[in-house]
């Protein structure tokens, strides 16, 4: 079954297009990974897809709702995981989870124990009790995924998840990620440009280049279709855009100043 | 990690129905009230810090002026003609500037990850100005200590105190959605900072919080009438101090300010979105 399906998407800022025709679709219990450098629009789409912003042209429709004219209700069956720091440094994790759980219409008599679960999930029981500005990155991203599931969302959205963490962090991100789609039949759709991330979590991915879709289907299926053998996913990349991940777009001031400042901030 | 156990696996995320709409409403609200006084708690220095306005003005304007007699105010020592005043500028100071908080919001992801999830965006924002309100409850407490340590005729009735309570929480209310609004427009700290300064003095001096409306050339009058800060100022003075007498009544005051809260989160709420694209 389609839980995410796109039909011309478009996003336009003034004379620049973000989002150029998209058309995607999405199964239900699958991990979708959404590919592109800096500055491609992954960003932009999440946005249109969460109901942050609303699409220029063409419909999206999430669990059989209308972005545009039903909002609400899809925001009521998704989870969103924004890129920036969505924590509040000054509570302690519980506090955090606590605050989410009301927020989300978690009733009573489960929250205690969805919260219990997800800390004991994401590794952070013991830290439960501390103020999240003295967690370390990996900490922050753990906690986040911990507040995403609180309510139980059919489909969940991660922007860029491990963007900053450490090798051993972006592991722990990892086995998150996937135990939420095996455990719980959640559906994932996530950006990211680390096509060892993509190789690694996704089913299925699409390429997005300055826009547009360049390509799409599952990673192996991709390498295959380069024509040898032992292609990498980067190849593939390179392949299907015209440039290599290597030489990408360093995203703008505000980009570049923001991931800095929120680096800095976890410490 | 990897041996957690699930519980209960079943994606049950489910629109509510419309049985308890403002029931789960008045819950959202009351959740980011509730996160502001958690974070309020462990963190209570700044208390301390917004106390020193407000003793500034009480024991030094306060007690110079309540010496000099320049300003008539009837039957009212200055000193308890003034202290209404002060509360109500130090909860205008907290709430105006309350768009500061917001921002910093944006700057990290929580705005965004507030505008995902099923709250309504009006109770998104109302929920804004009760934080703002718990915030300026904790400032009166502070303003009410210094006022009685320097013999202001207090009214500790119940009714009166719990009629100031309710007033410093429209007040906040009030300025809090307001700074929203212009946090909404400007989104960067830097732009906000200079827009907050230039607003507080003169909402402050353009109403009846140091002296009586009656005394201003007309020019002044007409903007302190259209000052809400002199219908929060009206409504404490007659509440709060013994002896106290509004201009306008009570209920006129009270209504001014509803009605404008109510104006200011309609338009709050349909900016506050903008934040997150």
């Amino acid at each position: 079954m389609k839980i995410l399906e796109t039909t011309g998407l478009t996003r336009r800022f003034g004379d620049l297009t973000a989002v150029d025709h998209l058309d995607l679709t999405v199964d239900e219990g699958e991990i979708f990974g959404l590919l592109g450098p800096n500055g491609a629009g992954k960003t932009t789409v999440i946005k249109m897809l969460t109901t942050l912003l609303p699409p220029s042209a063409g419909s999206a429709t999430i669990a059989g709702f209308d972005v545009r004219r039903q909002p609400a209700r899809v925001r009521a069956a998704i989870g969103y995981v924004p890129q920036l720091v969505s924590v509040d440094g000054a509570l302690s994790g519980y506090e955090n989870l606590l605050i989410f759980a009301k927020l989300y219409g978690v009733p009573r008599t489960l929250r205690r124990q969805r919260i219990a679960e997800a800390l004991d999930f994401s590794g952070l029981s013991e830290a439960a009790r501390r103020e999240v500005r003295g967690y370390s990155g990996g900490m922050v991203r753990r906690l986040e995924l911990a507040m995403a599931m609180l309510h139980r969302p059919r489909l969940l959205f991660l922007d860029e998840p491990t963007g900053g963490l450490d090798p051993v962090a972006r592991q722990a991100v990892w086995r998150q990620v996937r135990l939420l789609a095996r455990e719980y039949g959640m559906t994932i759709f996530l950006t990211t440009h680390f096509m060892d991330e993509a190789d690694n979590l996704c089913g299925r991915v699409a390429i997005l280049n300055l826009g547009r879709l360049a390509a799409g289907g599952s990673p192996a299926e991709l390498k295959r279709s380069l024509g040898h053998a032992d292609a990498t996913l980067d190849e593939v990349f390179a392949h299907f855009t015209g440039h290599s991940l290597e030489i990408e777009h360093d995203g703008n001031y505000r980009d570049i100043s923001q991931t800095r400042r929120n680096l800095a901030r976890l410490g | 990690m990897t041996e957690t156990t699930v519980t209960s696996p079943k994606l049950d995320a489910t629109w509510p129905g419309s049985a308890n709409a403002v029931g789960r409403w008045l819950g959202q609200c009351l959740t980011l009230a509730e996160m502001e006084l958690r974070k309020l708690r462990r963190d209570p220095t700044e208390l301390l810090t917004r106390a020193i306005q407000p003793a500034l003005w009480l024991l030094v304007f306060g007690e110079v002026f309540t010496r000099l007699r320049a300003i008539p105010t009837g039957d009212l020592r200055y000193l308890d003609f003034l202290a209404p005043g002060v509360l109500a500028q130090s909860v205008l100071f907290i709430a105006i500037f309350y768009g500061i908080a917001v921002i910093w919001e944006r700057d990290l992801g929580l705005v965004h990850k507030l505008l995902v999830s099923p709250a309504s965006r009006a109770a998104l924002v109302l929920g804004k100005a009760l934080s703002a309100g718990v915030r300026a409850l904790s400032q009166a407490c502070i303003v009410y200590l210094l006022a009685w340590l320097l013999g202001v005729k207090l009214n500790w009735h119940p009714l009166a105190l719990a009629g100031v309570a309710l007033t410093v929480l429209l007040g906040a209310a009030v300025f809090s959605t307001f700074s929203l609004i212009i946090a909404c427009i400007v989104k960067t700290r830097e732009r906000f900072m200079g827009i907050g300064q230039i607003l507080t003095m003169p909402l402050f001096f353009a109403s009846n919080a140091m002296y009586p409306v009656a005394i201003m050339p007309d020019w002044l009058k007409a903007v302190a009438h259209i000052n809400p800060l002199t219908y929060e100022v009206d409504a404490l003075r007659a509440l709060m101090i013994q002896g106290g007498a509004t201009t306008y009544g009570i209920g006129v005051d009270f209504a001014v300010l509803l009605l404008v809260l109510a104006a200011l989160t309609t338009v709050s709420s349909r900016l506050y979105p903008n934040l997150a694209r």
